[in-house]
C-alpha cells in the first residue's frame, strides 16, 4: 500500500508496474486484490483480461478484456483491502476501524500492540496511522492464521511496520520487552478482562486501551476490570447508515391545475436549476437520497479506557 | 520520552507538559472543557474563584489536580486517585447484596440539610479541604442514610463536584479537540462529530507522505488533523476561494512541532487549478528562472502577509476558544506557525504529481461545483471524503458525479454513534446522545482523462467539445506539451483517440432511471460551463512553445 517509499506513491506519473498490487473493481460489491503479472491473465464473466495490457496504464484506468467487457484497475488502499480480504475471522470494518484509531490517538511514530490479529484488517490500518516511524506488534495464538496475515501484510506492503507474533495473549499475556512502551493497545479477543492487567503494564502513562467485543457481558467484565488501573473508561457503539440516490420524475401538477396530485408530503425535492420549466412541465426530476434498506446492526462494542497517571 | 525544553518546541508526541504548551483541560469529569496555553502567569476560573495554572507545568498529562484550600487562597494540587481495588470489592458486594431502601421516605422539603451556606464557608475559612466539606454534608444530611446506594454515589460526586472540583490535564489531539468543540460550539465546526472525522480520514486514506487537498471552512480541524496524520511528512494544502483564506485558528490548539507546521500550506483555489501559471509564459525556463530570483524577495512578503492573518485571528482569540482562554499568556507563547502560502514549487510539484486524496468540509459552499472542479486536481484512482451537515448537497453531487463517470465506488455514509453506561446492574444506553454527526461522500476518482497536445486540444477546444476547466497540464517532456482533457459527455467520438470510452458501464452504481428531460437539462448546465474564450487560453500559448 505503497507507505514506507514516498517515491513509490501514486502520482500522475505512476504508473501499473510489473509485481504491483492492483484492485480490480467489477461492480461497488465485487472487487478482487490482484497481483499484476506479466504473463498472468485475469478472467471474470466478462472474458480474458490479460495484465500484460494493464502495465503501463495509470490506476484508475478503465481495462477491456477480450469480449469488450471491462472493468477498472484501483490503487488499493486499506480500506479496499478490507472489502477484498480473505476472511478468516470476523473483521472489523471502516467505522469501527476508523472511531479506534481516532480514539486509541494513533499518530506516525506510536508503537501499538494488537490481539487478536485476525484476518489483519485492522492491523493494515494501524500500520497506515503509525507510519512512517511506528509500528504495530499484532498477535495471534493461531499460528496459521498469524502466517497467513504475514503473507497478506507483505502482498499489501506492509510487512515493515507490522510484526506478527504467534502467542496466546490472554493465557500468558504481552511479552516484557514491551512494558511501558506502547502508546495504545487493541484486544479483540473472547475474554478480554484476562489481558487488560498485562495490557495495563504495556501502555505508557496516560496510554489508551480499546477492547472490542460483541456481547455486553464481555465489555460488563471488561470494565470491571478496568476500573482498578484505569480511568475515562467509555463503551461506544458505531454503525454506518448508508444512502442510495436516485433521480425521479415527479409529478408536481397542482391539484387545481387538473392534475392528479401533488408531490407527496415528506418526499426531498431538489429545486431544478431552470426555475421557468417548473411550472410549464407538472413532470420534475429530483434527485433524492434514502437510507439503504438493508444495514449492518451490530458490529460490537468499543470500551476505551486510559491507564491512570500515578506518578 | 523526557521532558522537552521550551525552547526545543515540543518532541513528537510528548507526555509531559512543558511551558507554553497547549492543554484541554477537563473539569469534573468532561462537565467543562477549556482549552489553555501553560505559562507562569496564565489562570483558570471555576466557580467564582481564579487559580494559577503554574503547578500544571511539567507534569505528564492525564494527571488530575483537585481544588485545595491553601493560607491565601486557593490553589490545584496534584491528587492521585486512590487505587480502587477495594471499590471494585465494594461494588461487586453491592452488586449481590439486595437493595433493601427506596425513596418512599424522603420527602423533598429542603429541609434535610442541617448545614447551611454560612456554616460551609466558616469551614472554609477555617482551612477545611473539600473532601471534608463533603464528608460534613454527608453526615449533617438527615436523608443520606435512606438513600440507596446508588444514590448515595450520585450525592457524593454530585458535592464533590461543587465543592472540591477536580481537574484532569488532556493531551490536545484532533479527537479530544474535535470532541470539546463538538460539545461547545458545534456549529464553528460545521457539526463534524469526532466519528465523522475519523471517518474522513480513513476514506481519504490520509498517511504519511502524502499530500493532501483539504477545504476547510471548520475552523482548522480538518487541516490539523490531517497534520496529526502526516506527522510531519508530505503536505496538507488548504485552499480557498476568494481572495482570503479561511480561519485556521484551531490548529493552535495542537502542539505541533515546527516540522508538522511547515507541512499545513494553504493556496488558492484559482492557483491549483489556474493553467496559464506554467503555459502562459511563452518560455517556460524562463518562468523558472523568474520564479528562483523573485523566491527571496517574495518569502519575506509572505511571511508578513501570513502574520496578518495570526493577528487577525487572535484577536478573535476570545471568541473563538473556548472560555478562559488566557489572553495573556497566549501572546507571550504562541504556538509556532502554521499555514505558510505554497511557493510556486510546491504548486508545481502538486500539479504534476497530483493529490493523493482530497477532504472537503465546507458547510457553505455547494458540494458539486467544488467537486467537480477539484477532482481532477487528484492522481488518477485517489479516495476523496466530502463532509456535509445536510444530505442534500451530498445526494446532488453524488448524482452528477456518477452520471459525468467522474468517479468510482460513491457512497453516502452517515455515522452512528451511540455511548453506553456500564455499571454493575445499571448497564444501559447513555439518555442523552447526538442525533446526527453529518453525511459523508466517499468515493474513487477515476482515469477518465485522455492525452493530448496543445494542437489537437485547440482543434477540438474549437469545436466545443472540452469542458475547459478540466483542462490541466499534465507533463512536460522536452519537446512536447502535453495536456490532459476531460471530454463533455454526449460528443461524438471521432475525434478523439484510441482510448475513447465507447463501452457503457456495466451498472457499477446502482442504476439511475434518468429520464430524457432531466438529462438533456444537466447537459446545457455543463455547456454553459465551457466558455469558448476559456478554452482558447492554455491552448493558445502551449500551441506556440510546441512549435
Amino acid at each position: 500500500m505503497l507507505l514506507m517509499d514516498p517515491s513509490r506513491k501514486i502520482s500522475f506519473n505512476r504508473c501499473i508496474r510489473d509485481g504491483d498490487l492492483v484492485i480490480v473493481y467489477e461492480r461497488h460489491d465485487i472487487m478482487k486484490a490482484v497481483k499484476v503479472c506479466e504473463n498472468s491473465v485475469f478472467q471474470n464473466r466478462f472474458g480474458l483480461f490479460k495484465h500484460s495490457d494493464w502495465i503501463g496504464k495509470p490506476f484508475g484506468s478503465k481495462v477491456f478484456s477480450n469480449k469488450g467487457g471491462f472493468i477498472y484497475l484501483l490503487a488499493p488502499t486499506p480500506e479496499l483491502w478490507t472489502l477484498v480480504l480473505s476472511h478468516r475471522t470476523q473483521i472489523l470494518y471502516i467505522a469501527d476501524i476508523s472511531f479506534v484509531i481516532m480514539y486509541l490517538e494513533i499518530v506516525p511514530g506510536c508503537l501499538v500492540l494488537e490481539s487478536g490479529t485476525g484476518s489483519g484488517s485492522l492491523t493494515t490500518s494501524l500500520a497506515r496511522a503509525v507510519a512512517p516511524t511506528g509500528h504495530v506488534y499484532t498477535f495471534d495464538f493461531h499460528e496459521q492464521r498469524a502466517a497467513s496475515a504475514r503473507e497478506d501484510f507483505e502482498r499489501t506492503g506492509v510487512n515493515t511496520l507490522v510484526t506478527v507474533g504467534v502467542r496466546d495473549i490472554q493465557g500468558e499475556g504481552f511479552l516484557d520487552e514491551f512494558s511501558g512502551s506502547a502508546d495504545s493497545v487493541f484486544l479483540d479477543l473472547p475474554q478480554p478482562w484476562l489481558a487488560i492487567p498485562s495490557a495495563g503494564k504495556m501502555l505508557k502513562q496516560d496510554g489508551v486501551l480499546c477492547s472490542f467485543s460483541p456481547c455486553i457481558e464481555q465489555v460488563q467484565r471488561s470494565c470491571e476490570t478496568l476500573r482498578s488501573n484505569f480511568t475515562d473508561i467509555r463503551t461506544f457503539e458505531i454503525l454506518l447508515r448508508t444512502y442510495e440516490v436516485r433521480e425521479w420524475k415527479m409529478d408536481c401538477s397542482k391539484v387545481d391545475d387538473g392534475g392528479s396530485v401533488a408531490c407527496p408530503p415528506g418526499k426531498r425535492r431538489r429545486q431544478p436549476s431552470s426555475e421557468g420549466s417548473v411550472r410549464d412541465n407538472p413532470s420534475c426530476a429530483a434527485v433524492m437520497a434514502r437510507a439503504s434498506a438493508e444495514a449492518r446492526g451490530h458490529t460490537g462494542y468499543l470500551t476505551f479506557a486510559r491507564l491512570k497517571c500515578m506518578s | 520520552m523526557s521532558e522537552s525544553k521550551p525552547e526545543s518546541g515540543p518532541v513528537p508526541n510528548p507526555r509531559v507538559t512543558w511551558e507554553g504548551c497547549s492543554v484541554l483541560l477537563d473539569i469534573n469529569d468532561g462537565d467543562r472543557l477549556v482549552f489553555a496555553r501553560l505559562s507562569a502567569g496564565s489562570t483558570l476560573k471555576i466557580g467564582n474563584k481564579t487559580f494559577s495554572l503554574k503547578p500544571l507545568i511539567g507534569c505528564p498529562f492525564g494527571s488530575l489536580f483537585q481544588v485545595e484550600s491553601g493560607k491565601e487562597k486557593p490553589y490545584l494540587s496534584r491528587f492521585v486517585p486512590p487505587t480502587e481495588e477495594n471499590n471494585v470489592q465494594d461494588e461487586g458486594s453491592c452488586q449481590l447484596q439486595e437493595e433493601s431502601r427506596d425513596n418512599r421516605a424522603i420527602i423533598d422539603n429542603n429541609q434535610a440539610q442541617s448545614l447551611t451556606g454560612e456554616d460551609i464557608e466558616a469551614m472554609r475559612r477555617q482551612g477545611a479541604t473539600g473532601d471534608e466539606i463533603v464528608e460534613a454534608l454527608v453526615a449533617n444530611s438527615a436523608t443520606f442514610e435512606k438513600k440507596t446506594q446508588f444514590s448515595q454515589e450520585k450525592y457524593r460526586l454530585k458535592k464533590q463536584k461543587k465543592y472540591a472540583p477536580r481537574v484532569l490535564l488532556r493531551r490536545p489531539f484532533s479527537r479530544s479537540i474535535c470532541e470539546a468543540y463538538f460539545k461547545k460550539y458545534p456549529a464553528r465546526i460545521g457539526f463534524l462529530r469526532v466519528d465523522a472525522l475519523s471517518l474522513l480520514l480513513s476514506m481519504a486514506n490520509v498517511t504519511a507522505n502524502s499530500d493532501v487537498l483539504v477545504v476547510d471552512m471548520v475552523g482548522g480541524l480538518v487541516t490539523g488533523a490531517v497534520a496529526e496524520r502526516l506527522g510531519g511528512t508530505g503536505s496538507v494544502c488548504s485552499t480557498y476561494l476568494g481572495g482570503t483564506p479561511y480561519p485556521i485558528e484551531i490548529i493552535r490548539m495542537f502542539n505541533f512541532s515546527n516540522e508538522i507546521c511547515k507541512r499545513i500550506l494553504r493556496c488558492t483555489f484559482n492557483d491549483l487549478c489556474s493553467v496559464q501559471n506554467e503555459t502562459g509564459e511563452q518560455v517556460n525556463q524562463h518562468e523558472d528562472v523568474c520564479a528562483m530570483e523573485s523566491q527571496s524577495n517574495e518569502k519575506t512578503s509572505l511571511s508578513v502577509s501570513t502574520e496578518d492573518v495570526h493577528l487577525s485571528s487572535k484577536n478573535g482569540d476570545t471568541d473563538l476558544v473556548p472560555e478562559n482562554e488566557l489572553s495573556t499568556s497566549s501572546k507571550t507563547c504562541k504556538a509556532p506557525k502554521a499555514g505558510e502560502k505554497a511557493t510556486k514549487e510546491v504548486i508545481q510539484s502538486w500539479k504534476e504529481n497530483g493529490f493523493s486524496s482530497l477532504i472537503v468540509a465546507a458547510p457553505e459552499q455547494d458540494a458539486w461545483s467544488l467537486v467537480k472542479d477539484l477532482l481532477p486536481l487528484l492522481t488518477y484512482s485517489a479516495p476523496f471524503a466530502i463532509y456535509h451537515q445536510y444530505l442534500q448537497p451530498l445526494a446532488t453531487c453524488m448524482h452528477n458525479l456518477q452520471h459525468e463517470k467522474m468517479a468510482i465506488g460513491l457512497q453516502i455514509s452517515e455515522p452512528w454513534l451511540r455511548e453506553y453506561q456500564v455499571l454493575p446492574s445499571r448497564t444501559h444506553p447513555c439518555m442523552q446522545m447526538s442525533g446526527t454527526g453529518g453525511y459523508i461522500l466517499s468515493g474513487l476518482e477515476l482515469e477518465t482523462w485522455q492525452f493530448f497536445t496543445g494542437k489537437e486540444l485547440q482543434a477540438m477546444a474549437r469545436q466545443e467539445i472540452f469542458r475547459s476547466c478540466n483542462i490541466l497540464l499534465h507533463s512536460q517532456p522536452q519537446d512536447l506539451t502535453i495536456f490532459r482533457a476531460r471530454k463533455t459527455m454526449g460528443v461524438p467520438s471521432r475525434q478523439l483517440s484510441s482510448k475513447t470510452q465507447t463501452a457503457e458501464p456495466q451498472a457499477e452504481e446502482p442504476p439511475s432511471p434518468t429520464s430524457s428531460t432531466s438529462s438533456s437539462q444537466h447537459q446545457n448546465e455543463v455547456a454553459e460551463e465551457v466558455g469558448p474564450s476559456k478554452v482558447d487560453k492554455p491552448t493558445t500559448p502551449s500551441a506556440s512553445s510546441n512549435s
